[in-house]
């Protein structure tokens, strides 16, 4: 997205070709490098996704071993989390943190280079461990032992890539906070800043507490694997049932972590084209934070089933539908930035308001499964799947595209084609639906998950959701196609594309020059 | 980038890197912690997890279950049985154990075989895992301790506050004979 970057490299001799992107210490590049990392991983995740739903268009097994399949369920989960969602996210913290509160770049640019660069290694340690002996750690995303415990090598590489992983975020978020902490233009009160900025600082808070706890999981496994340690191994007096109270209490912010970032960037869009500004800005930050300290103390809303006395499963219950307090806080100012707004519906407005309809799904099948005794029936089935696909795809990932289709302008230059742009809305809000909304109905009538056969009862549900799914696939080919257009050249796109939109990223031309903000702005 | 900010960079960026190393330890804090708080809350303790209470039980019915073993003249084994009768409710998992001992210096292999009291108590007699399911082989003076657990079946009949299990330890005519 930067072929006009090099035009405005005034003179610093910096490395072109391949080498200036290994060596970049721009925070425009790395936030490309970034976004680029997750498109690619998005493809990968995304065909293993095509390979379940084919596999589980009929009853029976039909195209992969079941040991295969499993492999598919948790590479797809492993990589959408930590290889597509974060990095996309990140990449927007790296573009557009500076840019918003007027910092010539990120705090530490060198180290910014470095949280970027062993991504990649991550990544090829995943794909590696599908060609070793026994195929790929195949115990699903959430790592739980006894499995994972048993499994050959890949299972090693799994935890190399999850440490990887980890420090890549970690270091992130030392850098995003420090350079909202520090470098703020002369003006830009914390209560100035845009929202997209808040949700970063308090998700990256939320990565520095729980990134480590997770590491500390995964390397607690990897002992009880190679060096005979007993945290997990029933058979030497540890409890695997430990295993999964350590890794809700990282697993469960991290869904905030993913959706967080989401909701700031929604946050920008629907004031902008609502020409309003944003609802209750003091209570979605106050929102945003209390949804991250509660996100602390709900972990076992995940463990409902493992035998927990019912004073545990009362207190989890009531502390997760807590929760939905602020979070409807949050639609309740979208909702009313948008009453009587002037609205006028682009791309990335679109996909914006999908997000607030289609992410509330989500959010109240989070509170059914959040009552304990229906969770009791539901839990590991399909109606699990559809809810977090609700708050992970059509929420955080159609976050991501509002995202993209709002700021393209200023990354490239150019307008990307509005038509082809809505195409893909309209061909992803619908197939999301029928991909994902059947599944709700398989898990209410028991079809149990990760699991590549099923009763007949359920062949007609699980093909509407096949075919709903091969077409989402395929529409995401065409913002490819979208993206691909709008580097290589269309309209031109003014300083301000859309009328309606505030903010100092605004303020620099399109696309935004290689160096920005080398002597602050003043903000009033 | 102006030399103050950088610094205050810096010295933010330590705290922050301290807080992430200590949430790695606390990561493994985490293991005893969970037992402390399970101590200290009284939550988590098995016998009074609400939800494993067995529902199939008949805590109404009380009955006494008298367990003995016997050896028949001449073999050189001796089984021991329980030393006092248990009490089972119908529906209940009942798990006790049963001694068996060679005492001859030759290699044995035994075959339990139980009769009831009344009769009729096999049917309702729903044995889980028992030493008498298969041979037991036994090493010249082996000691052996042997599990036994059941379940008197919920449709045994009522009017029967006492019963009875017979075991008798016969060797396996299978033995190899010297
Ligand atoms: C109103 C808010 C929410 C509530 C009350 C809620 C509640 C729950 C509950 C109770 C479960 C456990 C279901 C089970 O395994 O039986 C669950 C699973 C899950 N939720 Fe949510 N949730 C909410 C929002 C979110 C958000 C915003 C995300 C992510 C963006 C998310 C992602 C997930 C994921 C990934 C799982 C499945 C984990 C797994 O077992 O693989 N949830 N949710
Ligand atoms: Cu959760």
């Amino acid at each position: 997205m930067q072929a006009h970057a090099l035009e405005h490299e005034h003179g610093h001799g910096a490395p072109s070709g391949l080498m200036r992107w290994v060596t970049t210490t721009n925070h425009k590049d790395i936030g490309t490098l970034y976004l680029w990392f997750a498109a690619v991983m998005f493809l990968l995740a995304g065909s293993m996704a095509m390979a379940i739903r084919a596999e589980l268009f009929q009853p029976g097994l039909q195209l992969v071993s079941p040991d295969f399949f499993n492999q598919l369920t948790t590479l797809h989960g492993l990589i959408m989390v930590f290889g597509v969602i974060m990095p996309a996210m990140t990449g927007f913290a790296n573009w557009q943190v500076p840019l918003m509160i007027g910092a010539p770049d990120m705090a530490f640019p060198r180290m910014n280079n470095w949280s970027f660069w062993i991504l990649p290694a991550a990544a090829i340690l995943l794909v590696i461990s599908l060609f070793l002996p026994g195929g790929a750690a195949a115990a699903g995303w959430t790592l739980y032992p006894p499995l994972f415990i048993q499994g050959g090598i890949s299972y090693d590489l799994t935890i190399f890539a999850i440490h990887i992983l980890g420090a890549s975020s970690i270091m992130g978020s030392l850098n995003i906070i420090t350079t909202i902490l520090n470098m703020r233009a002369p003006g830009m009160t914390l209560m100035k800043m845009p929202l997209f900025v808040w949700t970063w600082l308090i998700t990256a808070f939320l990565l520095i507490a729980v990134m480590p706890v997770l590491a500390g999981a995964v390397t607690m496994l990897l002992t009880d694997r190679n060096f005979d340690t007993h945290f997990f191994n029933a058979a030497g007096g540890g409890d695997p049932v430990l295993f999964q109270h350590v890794f809700w209490f990282f697993g469960h912010p991290e869904v905030y972590i993913l959706i967080l970032p989401a909701f700031g960037i929604v946050s920008q869009i629907i004031p902008t084209f609502a020409r309003k500004p944003l609802f209750g800005y003091a209570s979605m930050v106050y929102a945003t934070a209390s949804i991250a300290i509660l996100s602390f103390l709900v972990w076992a809303h995940h463990m409902f089933t493992v035998g927990m006395p019912a004073v545990g499963q009362l207190y989890f219950m009531y502390a997760t539908m807590l929760i939905a307090v602020p979070t409807g806080v949050k639609v309740f100012n979208w909702v009313a930035t948008m009453w009587r707004g002037s609205l006028t519906f682009e791309t990335p407005m679109l996909f914006a308001i999908a997000f607030v309809a289609l992410f509330t799904i989500g959010g109240f099948t989070g509170l059914v499964l959040a009552m304990a005794p229906v969770d009791i029936q539901l839990h590991d089935t399909y109606y699990v799947v559809a809810h977090f696909h609700y708050v992970l795809v059509s929420g955080a990932l159609f976050a991501i595209y509002a995202g993209v289709y709002y700021w393209l302008p200023k990354w490239t230059g150019h307008m990307y084609n509005e038509t082809l742009g809505k195409w893909h809305f309209w061909l992803s809000m619908i197939s999301f639906n029928v991909l994902f909304f059947p599944q709700h109905f398989l898990g209410l009538a028991g079809m149990p998950r990760r699991i590549p056969d099923y009763a007949v009862q359920f062949t007609e549900f699980n093909m509407i959701s096949s075919i709903g799914g091969f077409v989402f696939g395929a529409s995401q080919i065409l913002m490819l196609i979208v993206v691909l257009q709008c580097i290589r050249g269309g309209r031109k796109a003014e300083a301000k594309p859309w009328e309606g939109a505030q903010g100092l990223e605004w303020t620099v031309p399109s696309p935004a020059p290689y160096h920005t903000f080398e002597t602050p702005p003043v903000v009033k | 980038m102006s030399t103050s900010v950088a610094q205050a960079n810096r010295v933010l960026l330590r705290r922050l890197s301290l807080l992430a190393l200590a949430m790695f330890g606390f990561g493994f804090a985490l293991v005893p912690l969970y037992d402390v708080l399970c101590d200290i809350t009284g939550l988590n303790r098995g016998d009074i997890q609400a939800l494993a209470r067995n529902t199939q039980v008949d805590y109404s019915r009380p009955v006494r279950v008298d367990l003995v073993a016997s050896v028949p003249q001449g073999v050189p084994m001796r089984l021991t049985a329980p030393s006092r009768p248990v009490t089972a409710h119908p529906g209940e998992l009942v798990q006790t154990e049963f001694v068996l001992e060679n005492l001859s210096d030759r290699p044995l292999i035994a075959q339990a075989i139980p009769s009831y009291d009344p009769p009729l108590m096999a049917k309702y007699f729903k044995k889980i895992e028992c030493f008498c399911f298969r041979e037991q082989r036994l090493a010249p003076g082996e000691r052996r301790t042997m599990p036994l657990m059941f379940v008197l079946d919920q449709a045994m009949p009522a009017g029967l506050p006492t019963i009875a299990m017979a075991y008798t330890m016969y060797e396996s005519p299978s033995a190899p004979k010297r």
